[in-house]
């Protein structure tokens, strides 16, 4: 009997991932920002026009490591993020090839005008280093969490906007980018993240990579939450058989068309993940893609039309339902729908995620609660206090 | 301009008695020490902000300022605007003091659900009156804010916290602008002059001075005075209550740290809570036996 062409599935191996993918003990995690520093370092050795600007973060920017080895070519802002995009631009000008960075909320939360003018309407050549993107900045809360930029670049046109998904993409993103001529908008986060990527993963800004074969629906993710959706596809294959393709679409913008426009023909259905506001984000660029192109059924993870707040990183976005489990849910409901049927008026990814928080809040109130001190007006005496603690 | 002939009188006598100096004083070192077992609790927090503003924001809340805790929403409440989001938790402990909410909650800080947020917001808990953290912005509410009280002619003063660093934002110099066009005199801001900032000494950073006469040129009343003397602090404020044409910057030079001498001066406790332990039994000592100011058998 003839040998039939079966579909691939799995992960693709010429990606070159890790080789312990689903083994979390042997996973390394390191967060995204090191990429930066180290990148940018790597870039200033490359091309001495390579500056840095920094607001006063410049350990938690990781920019340190470029005023360590290049201090006369690091400059201290202070805490002033408009300056920051247009002494970049000014920067920019003249031949120098700034990165100005600080977090994420700040610039280009702040500094937004700034940059649409002094950066993008100029079409100079700035890199926006945006840190603590996302939720990984946890029990600073809302204000300084950053769910927006991916919204606001990515609108602004001259702007390329990359997020990378670990901390080795990170630094290719970085190096990338200074070669790169013209705006450039990038984000990385605080806390530590798997690393799933090698040397030989290949990177390219604006081209998409297909991180698992698949032919039921595809998953595209950017960023960090890129592990998350590889999990979702494995936990989608092993229990239910679904075959999900997982791309990793690390750049925004300019984004990679034909790669989407395939997998939508091919799969007929997509979920977008991000730790970011859907609406405006990836999954505001995938569907704009996919309504003028390929119209399919298209479910969205990531920030639902909130903020987020305060907490440890991994139980906000537990709580924001950006985790594998919810991934699964929405490719369940993506499924449902290209197959025609009916589904509920709000994603059951939505309200789980929303029932989950509720629970979460509940349970950590209660536990915090129930350890007050005699002096707070609770049970427990006031040495038991984790300050009193030996 | 709103009309300043009518607006702000002085509703509350602030002469301090050496008795109430003394309580205030004491009050100042257990808000610190809840502060420490807040902020340890948390795991995460900005530790040398807060323990420099403790005297500022007991005095604030326990004698200068005319509010109800127990009607935050009260409509003829003094105002109390922190630009400078991130020292909240020195406000937190202040008015869990003050009884805005039970003590308990200090065992919530910037934990998932909790009332307390990270930086301060106005959605969690509505008597913070502003949410902030991002610097800056705060300056500009609160003039905001003045300037609707002398609109409508309001009893109530607006005093505005913000840090030192944050002066290195152009929008606070935007918010003196308005304040000083505008004669805000209900409007008093209050400078945590403690010269640190995330990176180094305000001065190796982004130097600030001569800060005095950058505010004078704003067409403000400045007045420098002393941000852990308590008595100096008041007698600050009850300067600016007697100004009726200009806003005050009140510039408190206060000491980064103040009460744990491991602390005391460093930037690299700006954004950090001691470690659980050896380390926060430590500072917790300290506070208790600082100069001598409280006794022994306090707990």
């Amino acid at each position: 009997m003839a040998k039939t062409k079966r579909p691939q599935k799995g992960i693709n191996k010429e990606m070159h991932l890790v080789r312990h993918l689903f083994n979390e003990d042997k996973l390394k995690h390191v967060p995204t920002r090191n990429g930066y520093g180290e990148g940018v370092v790597e870039a200033g050795e490359a091309n001495k026009n390579v500056v840095v600007l920094c607001c006063d973060l410049t350990e938690s920017t990781r920019s340190h490591l470029f005023k360590k080895a290049f201090p006369d070519r690091f400059i201290q802002m202070g805490i002033a993020e408009q300056a920051l995009a247009s002494i970049g631009a000014g920067l920019s000008l003249v031949g120098k090839v700034p990165f100005i960075s600080s977090y994420a909320a700040f610039s280009p939360g702040r500094n937004w005008e700034q940059i649409k003018t002094g950066v993008a309407l100029q079409n100079s050549n700035v890199k926006i280093a945006g840190a603590h993107a996302g939720l990984s900045v946890g029990p600073d809360g809302a204000t300084h969490q950053m769910l927006e930029d991916i919204a606001i670049t990515r609108i602004l046109p001259n702007m390329t906007v990359v997020v990378p998904c670990d901390y080795l993409e990170t630094k290719k993103t970085t190096i990338a980018g200074a070669k790169k001529k013209g705006p450039f908008y990038f984000r990385f986060a605080r806390s530590a993240s798997p690393v799933i990527t090698t040397k030989q993963t290949p990177f390219k800004i604006g081209r998409a990579e297909t991180f698992r074969f698949g032919e039921d629906l595809t998953i595209i993710a950017a960023g960090p939450l890129m592990y998350e959706a590889l999990l979702a596809a494995e936990m989608l294959s092993k229990d239910h058989g679904i075959e999900a393709r997982v791309i990793n679409c690390h750049t925004i913008r300019p984004l990679d068309v034909k790669a989407i426009v395939k997998a939508a023909k091919e799969t007929g259905a997509i979920v977008t993940v991000e730790e970011a506001q859907v609406a405006g984000g990836l999954a505001g660029a995938v569907c704009e893609t996919l309504a003028l192109t390929t119209p399919i059924p298209v479910e969205r993870i990531g920030a639902q039309d909130r903020f987020g707040e305060s907490g440890e990183p991994r139980q906000v976005q537990e709580g924001l339902g950006v985790t594998a489990p919810f991934i699964a849910m929405a490719a369940d409901r993506v499924l449902q729908r290209k197959m025609g049927k009916r589904v509920s008026a709000i994603p059951a990814h939505i309200t789980a995620a929303e029932q989950r928080l509720e629970l979460a809040q509940k349970e950590i109130m209660s536990e915090a609660l129930s350890r007050a001190p005699k002096k707070w007006g609770g049970k427990k005496p006031n040495n038991t206090l984790k300050s009193r603690k030996k | 301009m709103p009309n300043l002939s009518k607006g702000p009188k002085v509703r509350k006598p602030l002469h301090l008695h050496e008795k109430k100096l003394k309580s205030l004083e004491k009050k100042a070192f257990e808000i610190r020490e809840d502060l420490i077992d807040m902020l340890v609790e948390a795991g995460s927090g900005h530790s040398a902000g807060p323990l420099g503003m403790a005297d500022v924001f007991t005095a604030l809340y326990f004698h200068v300022m005319v509010h109800d805790p127990k009607k935050p929403g009260w409509k003829n409440r003094d105002r109390l605007i922190l630009s400078n989001g991130h020292i909240t938790p020195i406000r937190y402990a202040a008015m869990a003091h003050a009884g805005y909410f039970p003590k308990k909650q200090m065992m919530t800080l910037r934990k998932l659900g909790s009332p307390l947020q990270g930086h301060p917001e106005l959605e969690y808990l509505p008597a913070v009156e502003t949410t902030s953290g991002p610097l800056g912005s705060g300056s500009s509410q609160a003039a905001g804010i003045a300037y609707a009280g002398l609109m409508d002619q309001s009893p109530w003063r607006v005093y505005c916290v913000m840090g030192d660093g944050e002066l290195n934002e152009g929008q606070v110099w935007e918010a003196f602008q308005f304040a000083g066009n505008n004669k805000l005199f209900n409007l008093t801001f209050i400078i945590d002059r403690n010269n640190i900032q995330i990176d180094g000494a305000t001065e190796d950073v982004m130097p600030l001075e001569p800060l005095v006469d950058k505010l004078e040129a704003f067409n403000l009343n400045v007045i420098r005075c002393a941000g852990n003397s308590i008595r100096d602090f008041v007698s600050a404020v009850e300067h600016a209550q007697s100004i009726s044409e200009k806003s005050t910057v009140i510039i408190a030079d206060t000491i980064p740290g103040y009460g744990i001498d491991f602390m005391e001066f460093d930037f690299t406790w700006h954004g950090k809570p001691p470690k659980a332990g050896e380390e926060s039994q430590s500072a917790v000592n300290h506070l208790r036996t600082l100069a001598g100011r409280i006794s022994s058998e306090h707990e």
